[in-house]
């Protein structure tokens, strides 16, 4: 897995609540059996008008806004547990998403893909949102080491959690299979003690 | 320390607790199907990684499989070559697979408890994330990603932490015509949804004690739409009698000795859980949605609230529809009966019973999907495909079909569909399309009626 230590980089404001997994990547693109090419369906049917043009007030295509932070609204990534939302984040170029609300499976899935998501409190996220949206180049940094968003140019910063398991695995490239793997052993053991209860 | 049935099972499947991180989950029976799992194949095949434990593993196809001729080739490319995928992997890695046309072939969560695959206080995943269903055996079980499909694959473990403990206790007694369906929709309008994220939630009352092993099912499916990683009832007596007998559920003497432990999975009296809610029975009427998510949720009699959150404009735009408006009397071309929700056979009974006699509205396309083979068989065994025919419904072949819309069966950009699913997504039943969740008995009464139509005017 790609490895994540710190970002500083500008964003993409995406104001809507209740994000589900349905919109980040519509069910008929989950019929791929590889994980590349998710990122030009990604928000399919916000992004695109039914002929395929890209539609004018949606804020990825708004030639104003760039970079690889997605800030968005409440409760990110409910709905169906499908990875294929994590792909199409990542390949689209994504390396962060921020919001004061993750849907568990998506944050598992989006932590699993070396995408880091940033949970902060509404009150920041409202922040973030206005800095951004009044001055598009805004830059945000993001450190994982210390635990930080900042907004650059104003220096208002909040603190944000992080399974401490997940971030080794996230600073170092790591992965849960090769640490599962590892485990094998006590995971017979585990079997071995059940097959006598 | 007293426990909480979640406790007792999570607990007695903990390998490993990691200091300051998760705990390693053993995993008792791991379901997958054609969609989530080709690339966590492929991940082992590229990292040369076995399969641990192929006899813990089901497989089924059944997200992206055609409900309509379902003996000939799958005429979609991209979905016959995902579907040949799924059999390559199984046969290369001795994985039993109930594919498109085998007797046991079915939704994975209506073929999995009505196999005896699910059985009481297993640790169960799939990577869909309605897998919180079979939490109505007292399991937990719940969706996972397709990287953790690979981990499972790897090590019949998943790194979890665990959830915190939830339980929504409705005692009282339901109103006449207001199904399990109508239950859950109105817990999670009540509740939101993203109540449950970061929790395990248990049902707990009178009502989930008296309902059928389907009806808890259809409650246990839509705990992740409040955001719950997965829903559990307490096995009793309904429970043992649903999973006896069953094709691979333990028999004779080892039936016997797995009850009696099954039995003590219960909840501690004064186990502590995190969060606790509790509703009245009569206050549940039959509901419907309005909205884009499971949460924006009314009675069939009531009206679209007037007060709007942030996200309900967009949502009321989406649907076509107003703040205080009633939405009775709303002409409904479209109505889907099936899904992991709803397609079992008591789903199809309470619908029919309702039909019988009648005949569907000129303007209503009526869709019938069962939840599996098996649901089929019983749906002629009892005749009750001949008062579908005649009423004019359409029955086809089972799958996850109109829910996801992954195949052919899609609504109409602009067309409400009552549907008996669970996602009112935009665009989850096809592009454009508007969907309102309900029961199996509004979705019939509205396939008569024509229009949204509150039917327990008429019942007494």
């Amino acid at each position: 897995m790609e490895k994540f230590i710190k970002l500083t980089d500008t964003a993409i404001p995406l104001e809507i609540e209740n994000i589900d997994t349905d919109q980040i990547i519509p069910a008929r693109f989950l019929k791929a059996t590889d994980r590349a090419g998710f990122g030009e369906n990604l928000f399919r049917d916000w992004r695109f008008d039914k002929e395929g043009n890209p539609t004018k007030d949606f804020s990825l295509n708004d030639a104003a806004y760039s970079g690889s932070i997605l800030v968005a609204g409440d409760n990110f990534g409910c709905g169906s547990s499908r990875e294929h939302a994590a792909w199409a984040l990542k390949a689209y170029g994504f390396k962060v998403v921020v919001s004061s609300y993750f849907a568990d499976i998506f944050k598992g899935n989006a932590l699993n893909n070396g995408l880091l998501p940033v949970q902060v409190s509404p009150e920041f996220l409202s922040t973030l949102f206005s800095a951004v949206t009044e001055n598009p180049s805004e830059e945000i940094n993001v450190d994982l080491e210390d635990q930080k968003i900042e907004i650059k140019s104003s220096k208002v910063s909040e603190h944000f959690d992080i399974d401490f398991y997940k971030k080794t695995c996230l600073i170092n490239g790591f992965d849960d299979i090769d640490f599962l793997v590892s485990k094998l052993d006590a995971i017979k053991k585990y079997e071995e003690k059940q097959l006598q209860l | 320390m007293k426990k909480t049935l979640f406790d007792k099972i999570w607990d007695s499947h903990v390998v490993e607790s990691i200091p300051n991180g998760p705990d390693i989950l053993y995993i008792d029976k791991h379901l997958i199907h054609e969609v989530t799992s080709p690339q966590a194949f492929n991940e082992l095949k590229e990292r040369n990684i076995p399969v641990f434990r192929s006899e813990r593993i089901v497989a089924t196809a059944d997200h992206n499989t055609p409900t309509e001729n379902q003996h000939l080739p799958v005429k979609d490319l991209l979905s016959r070559n995902q579907l040949r995928e799924l059999s390559q992997n199984c046969e290369d890695n001795n994985i039993t697979l109930y594919g498109l046309g085998h007797p046991y072939n079915g939704i994975v969560h209506v073929m999995a408890p009505e196999l005896g695959i699910t059985q009481p206080g297993m640790t169960i995943v799939c990577g869909d994330s309605h897998t919180s269903t079979h939490g109505a055996f007292g399991t937990i079980a719940f969706g996972i990603g397709t990287s953790q499909v690979a981990q499972v694959f790897a090590s019949q473990c998943v790194l979890v932490e665990k959830p915190k403990k939830l339980r929504v206790n409705v005692n009282g007694k339901l109103r006449k015509g207001v199904l399990p369906k109508d239950v859950i929709l109105y817990l999670i309008s009540k509740l939101g949804t993203n109540s449950g994220t970061g929790y395990f939630c248990e049902y707990a009352g009178n009502v989930f004690e008296e309902m059928s092993m389907e009806g808890r099912m259809t409650v246990c499916n839509m705990s992740i739409e409040m955001g719950a990683r997965g829903g559990l009832i307490a096995p009793d007596a309904t429970t043992f009698e649903y999973v006896k007998g069953r094709e691979f559920a333990p028999k004779g003497e080892q039936f016997e000795k797995m009850k009696s432990y099954w039995e003590t999975l219960k909840t501690d009296e004064d186990a502590e859980f995190d969060k606790e809610f509790s509703f009245d029975a009569e206050d549940i009427e039959p509901m419907i949605t309005y909205g884009t998510n499971p949460g924006m949720g009314i009675k069939i009699s009531g009206a679209i609230p007037v007060e709007a959150g942030k996200s309900d404009t967009k949502a009321l735009k989406y649907m076509g529809f107003k703040p205080g408006e009633s939405l009775l009397e709303k002409p409904i071309n479209y109505i889907f009966i099936g899904s992991c929700t709803n397609s079992r056979i008591e789903d199809f009974r309470m619908a029919a019973s309702y039909i019988k006699g009648k005949r569907k509205a000129d303007n209503v396309n009526a869709l019938i999907v069962p939840g599996s083979r098996q649901v089929a068989e019983q749906i002629k065994a009892e005749g009750l495909h001949t008062v579908f025919e005649e009423a004019g419904f359409v029955l086809r072949q089972p799958g996850c079909s109109a829910c996801l819309a992954m195949n052919d069966d899609k609504i109409p950009e602009g067309e409400y569909c009552v549907s008996t699913s669970n996602r009112n997504f935009e665009g989850r039943q096809g592009q454009g399309s508007r969907t309102i969740l309900a029961s199996p008995l509004t979705a019939a009464a509205t396939a008569i009626a024509g229009k949204l139509f509150n039917y327990t005017e008429s019942l007494n």
